[in-house]
């Protein structure tokens, strides 16, 4: 399933292929084909129970497709995909940095690599003074900067994200917003983010796909027009709200 | 434990003894049925050989019954968390297990293990296996399931995966599960002493046959602090394990 067929196109990092999933008589995701360039920013957007989320999943390995082909280049996914969930998901009995470096210590990574590796990256996110806390004395925000952490440290090629920030306060959610599009900048990886936040949607990515209700089809994919660094300025930019409009206008639609 | 703390609690206490050794000696209650405090604590001071050793052996059999069925009781929980299959197919006589009284079994334990500790031992590990096995079990399936599939994403092994993420999850409820046990453990080894052993239950049989209540009440009392013993020893490798990351052991 993850193989990769000798006629991938080489730009691409993930193709589906009539993708369908259904949970019971439940069809969430039906006939999906898609092409994910490597190196792209997608956001993913559309109406509660559109199956944005099974899509990531299926994506990530953790769901298989009933139907349909997904290829995944290079096609060991493994250590390659990470995941980040709607909240941070930490071991509450390990601190910051062994939460940071769990990916690697699965993997079989030395403990001193691992920890090095970890330290690393959680300065990366602004944690190198909380490294030694637990989950339990840290904000939201902060815990959530652990999960991205703990997603990067495999410096993975594929970073999959489901809603990160939604629930963290807005101030928080911008500076994440911006941390995330750098480290994007930075890293070259590609990057799904699924949303149902037009602004958020809009701001951080350079193609946005939005799902349909029914069947799971695609009822926009748009490349958007905006700069390729991107700061807290571009938020009260007319270009950014252009851009909010028409994925406005897609998901009024569908919805 | 801090002194404002223990100091609340023995209010009542003090009260009950003082009004418990008033009545008796008023006559309202009569001292055959309930010995007043002070007789009790004569007794415990003049019969102290003969009860520390039964309480000795009480708690030999109760300590070795309670570390029998907390090991057990894990591996077992472990075992049937590895598949639902293996749940539905061993699950319901666990219960089943749980629901026959020790007390009705104990005559066959006699038979079984002969009189003395091993039939002690036996009786404790039966009382007190099950609350390990159900809350072990509890904890190891209610693992948090975005991170099993965290686990999942980077191929951990299903040892991994039980080591560092499922047992630790679950210690909470096991440790729930343990403190409940000390205390039937301790239950069930005075059920065993009644029926075939010596210690604390047989010192209770002995005396209700001789009518020295007073005796009955003071190796219930031993027996009480045994369990409560046994219930604050959990209570502090609670804190130990949990203190730095569970609400529980959070002030």
């Amino acid at each position: 399933m993850t193989e990769a067929p000798t006629g991938t196109a080489r730009g691409v990092a993930v193709r589906l292929d009539k993708i369908r999933r259904a949970f019971g008589d439940l069809v969430v995701v039906d006939h999906l084909t898609m092409d994910i360039a490597a190196g792209e920013f997608l956001a993913i957007l559309g109406p509660s129970g559109c199956g944005k989320s099974t899509l990531l999943r299926i994506i990530a390995g953790l769901h298989t497709p009933d139907g349909g082909t997904l290829h995944v280049n290079p096609a060991d996914t493994k250590f390659q995909t990470a995941f980040v969930f709607q909240d941070a998901h930490l071991l509450p009995w390990r601190t910051v940095l062994e939460n940071a470096a769990l990916p690697l210590e699965l993997m079989g990574v030395e403990r001193g690599e691992r920890l090095a590796r970890a330290s690393r990256i959680l300065a990366e996110v602004g944690l190198q003074e909380a490294e030694d806390r637990y989950p339990s004395q840290l904000s939201g925000g902060m815990r959530m900067r652990v999960s991205l952490a703990r997603a990067l440290v495999t410096e993975p090629r594929l970073l999959l994200l489901d809603e990160p920030f939604a629930a963290l306060d807005e101030i928080t959610r911008f500076r994440l917003d911006v941390r995330l599009r750098d480290l994007w900048l930075e890293r070259g990886m590609t990057v799904v983010f699924v949303t149902h936040s037009i602004t958020e949607a809009a701001f951080l990515a350079d193609r946005a796909v939005v799902l349909t209700r029914r069947g799971c089809g695609i009822g926009l994919d748009r490349r958007l027009a905006l700069p390729r660094v991107r700061g807290n300025e571009l938020r009260m930019s007319s270009l950014l709200a252009g851009e909010m409009q028409v994925l406005l206008s897609a998901m009024e639609e569908e919805g | 434990m801090k002194l404002r703390k223990v100091i609340p609690a023995l209010i009542p206490f003090l009260v009950v003894t003082l009004a418990l050794e008033w009545l008796v000696r008023a006559g309202w209650i009569k001292a055959f049925l309930v010995p007043p405090p002070s007789a009790v604590f004569q007794t415990m001071v003049h019969d102290w050989p003969e009860l520390f050793g039964a309480l000795a052996k009480t708690s030999a059999g109760a300590l070795l019954g309670f570390v029998l069925s907390a090991a057990g009781g894990i591996a077992i929980a472990v075992f049937l968390s590895s598949s639902r299959a293996i749940q539905d197919a061993f699950y319901p006589y666990a219960v089943f297990f749980q629901t026959v009284p020790v007390i009705a079994i104990a005559p066959l334990l006699v038979i079984w293990f002969g009189y003395g500790m091993r039939t002690v031992v036996a009786s404790a590990f039966l009382v007190s296996i099950f609350p390990v096995i159900a809350n072990t079990l509890t904890g190891i399936l209610s693992t948090d399931s975005a991170l099993r599939d965290l686990f999942r994403l980077y191929g951990a092994s299903s040892a991994a995966t039980l080591w560092k993420l499922r047992f630790p999850a679950a210690l909470p409820q096991i440790l729930t599960g343990l403190r409940i046990a000390g205390g039937l453990a301790v239950i069930g080894a005075i059920v065993g002493e009644f029926i075939g052993g010596e210690g604390l239950g047989s010192v209770v049989d002995i005396a209700r046959t001789q009518q020295r209540t007073d005796k009955v009440f003071a190796a219930v009392l031993l027996a009480s602090a045994l369990g409560l013993g046994l219930f604050g020893f959990i209570n502090l490798l609670s804190r130990l394990a949990l203190r730095r990351w569970h609400a529980s052991e959070q002030s």
